[in-house]
């Protein structure tokens, strides 16, 4: 009843300590047994990412605020209103900046609703490694969340540079479409991390969006004090103005530039992602 | 074949499991049983590798289980049945669990058929009841055809024919050769299902034996006496003579006598000797579940009290609801149900406890059959043959 009529061929080929399992055990299935491996992990988590609504939610918000903003303002302005060494491209910043936040929402949830339904458990027990479960996720995750932001940001730009016209670099296209991509995708490989350290939906999403958001309000209050080093380094440093470095617009003077502020990203997202792993692995589910 | 070695768990200053050593064989349905925060989940999550002993190890047929190479296919686990992300489907939640181990997509097709879910397959499993919840957590553990399989409480929310279902399934399982380990709190089931139990409370071992030698051990047995119901006088005379000869005697709901104590033949020859008619006098074993409860009831976290309803009392009249408590009234035994006899006492060893040893049947009034002072008594009127409580409650 519970034994496939014939074995299949992707069960592959039978090394030493498997067949040492068989030996010693009185049930041998007539399936040969194979080691399980970060192919089989992607698999499941793209199974596990495409099957779920928030996925799809997620996205289609994220789809509508850099495209809708996007072509909002193409309709609002004409060509005339364009100022002479500007590019059309760089008005995409709006929808993008609005556009992480569901990408983060999404990042989060990705583990922690695993943590919230008890599913984490029926995962690791089918897959005792969790670290592979874990750099499964964030490959799958931050793949389909780079060719998602690529296309929104792709599409947007075309918009924005048909309908406003104005000159355009390939460098700033570059940086305007798979540069922002992938800064996007790693802000929300960092939510994923937050999420599986905090394992709590709710609570990761208001940290990340804390994180976002808070160090740009904080600067504008700094204005008036005489704590201008720490202004500026937040203006520079905020998620927003290191997001405006990809379109050529900063806040401060001597901001860092598009390799920088995807450095200073990369490094935070892989230190968080590794203490991600370094806890989960020590920790009980 | 899973072996733990000394498995201690603390969350803090709590001891959930203390020193817990057992085996678990193939071949046959273990019992894993224990009152509700007994730690039976806790041990089974240790054995998944979800949690981490504090103190010793488990491993499965000799390997750690998180250095299994592929463990759906070693170990199949049911853990809760609540343990999925409702927004996905039945059918992607087993893919994606299949896919983690290489399991071809056409199996999950055939586990389905398997637990009888192919026609709610497309459904997300938020709108599951808990009993095809039970039925998918059964098939992700079926889906790697696994040599060692774990369910923690497989029938909670099922219905009568799932109960049935799951039972001759764990049995068909074990017949395989395949080692099955099933955690239940519902001891009737376990008297059906399992062969060998292993019993925990407050999270120590209380028992790692059969089935027939758990309850061989830990019942009680007693006689049920009946004198004929037109007249107390016989009744309260073969009381006296019963109590007289160092028997417990308690009264039933409907008249008939509870004795302990005394073997049968003893107290037929009591009551020939009173000159006392009996109507009845049948030995009953105690089932499973008596057997339980009465190991247990030292190791129960969490018993309910009387609702007193006192919170109310100030908002009702005078005299209402008040119990009378100016007459102690003895109350009987029920007829049915379980009857637990008195725990064991201090310093005598516990019956059940690896190294004080199994009681010998000897020892045990009731243990042996005893056939020949039925016969003796009195002829049993019919309507009173069927009162009969040596069967399981669940034998239905």
């Amino acid at each position: 009843m519970t034994t496939p009529s014939t074995p299949q061929a992707q069960y592959g080929s039978v090394s030493a300590p498997e067949q040492q399992w068989q030996a010693q055990t009185g049930y041998v299935s007539p399936v040969p047994l194979r080691r399980a491996t970060l192919k089989d992990a992607l698999a499941s988590e793209w199974t596990k990412i495409r099957s779920v609504r928030s996925t799809l939610w997620n996205f289609a918000v994220m789809l509508a605020l850099v495209l809708g903003i996007g072509t909002l303002i193409a309709l609002a302005l004409s060509r005339r209103d364009m100022p002479p060494g500007e590019s059309a491209v760089a008005l995409g910043f709006v929808g993008v900046l609005l556009g992480i936040m569901p990408v983060m929402t999404l990042g989060v949830m990705t583990i922690s609703s695993e943590y919230g339904t008890g599913m984490i458990r029926t995962t690791l027990t089918a897959c005792p490694s969790r670290a592979r479960v874990l750099g499964a996720k964030a490959i799958v995750f931050a793949a389909l969340t780079f060719v998602v932001t690529l296309v929104a940001t792709t599409l947007v730009s075309a918009v924005l540079l048909f309908s406003l016209g104005g000159r355009t670099t390939g460098a700033l296209w570059g940086w305007a479409t798979v540069g922002v991509s992938a800064y996007v995708a790693l802000i929300g490989l960092f939510a994923l991390a937050v999420g599986a350290l905090l394992r709590h939906s709710a609570g990761a999403i208001t940290l990340m969006i804390g994180f976002v958001l808070l160090p740009l309000v904080l600067a504008l209050f700094l204005a008036a004090s005489p704590m201008h080093g720490l202004q500026d380094f937040l203006l520079e440093y905020s998620i927003p103005s290191q997001l405006g470095v990809f379109y050529g617009t900063s806040m401060v003077q001597g901001a860092p530039g598009g390799w920088e502020a995807l450095g200073i990203m990369g490094g935070l997202t892989a230190v968080f992602l590794g203490l991600a792993f370094f806890v989960q692995d020590r920790r009980d589910v | 074949m899973i072996e733990a070695v000394g498995l201690t768990k603390r969350y803090g200053a709590k001891t959930a499991v203390y020193n817990l050593s057992f085996q678990v064989r193939p071949g046959t349905v273990t019992g894993f049983l224990g009152p509700n925060g007994s730690g039976k989940s806790t041990t089974m999550r240790m054995i998944l590798g979800l949690d981490r002993p504090t103190a010793g190890h488990v491993t499965i047929g000799g390997h750690a289980f998180r250095d299994l190479p592929n463990a759906p296919r070693q170990v199949g686990a049911l853990l809760d049945a609540k343990a999925v992300h409702g927004g996905r489907s039945a059918r992607n939640h087993l893919l994606s669990l299949a896919q983690l181990s290489g399991i071809p997509a056409s199996r999950v097709d055939e586990v389905l058929g398997v637990v009888g879910l192919q026609d709610v397959a497309k459904n997300r499993s938020k709108g599951f009841s808990l009993g095809m919840g039970q039925r998918l957590g059964i098939a992700a553990a079926l889906l790697g055809d696994p040599q060692v399989l774990l369910f923690d409480e497989p029938v909670n929310g099922l219905d009568p024919e799932g109960i049935l279902w799951v039972r001759n399934l764990m049995k068909m399982l074990a017949s395989e050769g395949r080692t099955v380990f099933v955690s239940s709190h519902l001891m009737s089931e376990m008297a059906l299902t399992a062969e060998h139990l292993i019993v925990i409370g407050r999270g120590q071992l209380l028992a790692d034996m059969s089935v027939k030698d758990f309850i061989a051990a830990n019942s009680a047995g007693f006689a049920r006496v009946r004198t004929p119901q037109t007249d107390a006088a016989q009744r309260e005379k073969l009381s006296a003579v019963l109590t007289e000869a160092g028997g417990q005697v308690l009264p039933e709901q409907d008249g008939a006598l509870r004795v302990t104590g005394l073997a049968l033949p003893r107290i037929s020859d009591l009551a020939h000797e009173a000159d006392v008619r009996l109507w009845e006098l049948s030995p009953h074993q105690a089932s499973l579940e008596e057997a339980y409860m009465r190991m247990t009831q030292t190791a129960v976290d969490y018993r309910s009290t009387d609702d007193q309803l006192a919170g109310f009392a100030a908002q009702q009249g005078p005299g209402a609801l008040l119990p009378d408590a100016a007459a102690p009234v003895p109350q009987p035994v029920p007829q049915q149900g379980w009857y637990a006899p008195p725990p064991p006492q201090p310093g005598v060893p516990h019956p059940g406890v690896p190294g004080s040893g199994p009681v010998p049947a000897d020892q045990n009034p009731y243990a042996q059959p005893v056939q020949a002072p039925v016969q003796e008594a009195a002829p049993t009127p019919p309507s009173l043959s069927k009162s009969d409580d040596t069967t399981p409650e669940d034998a239905r």
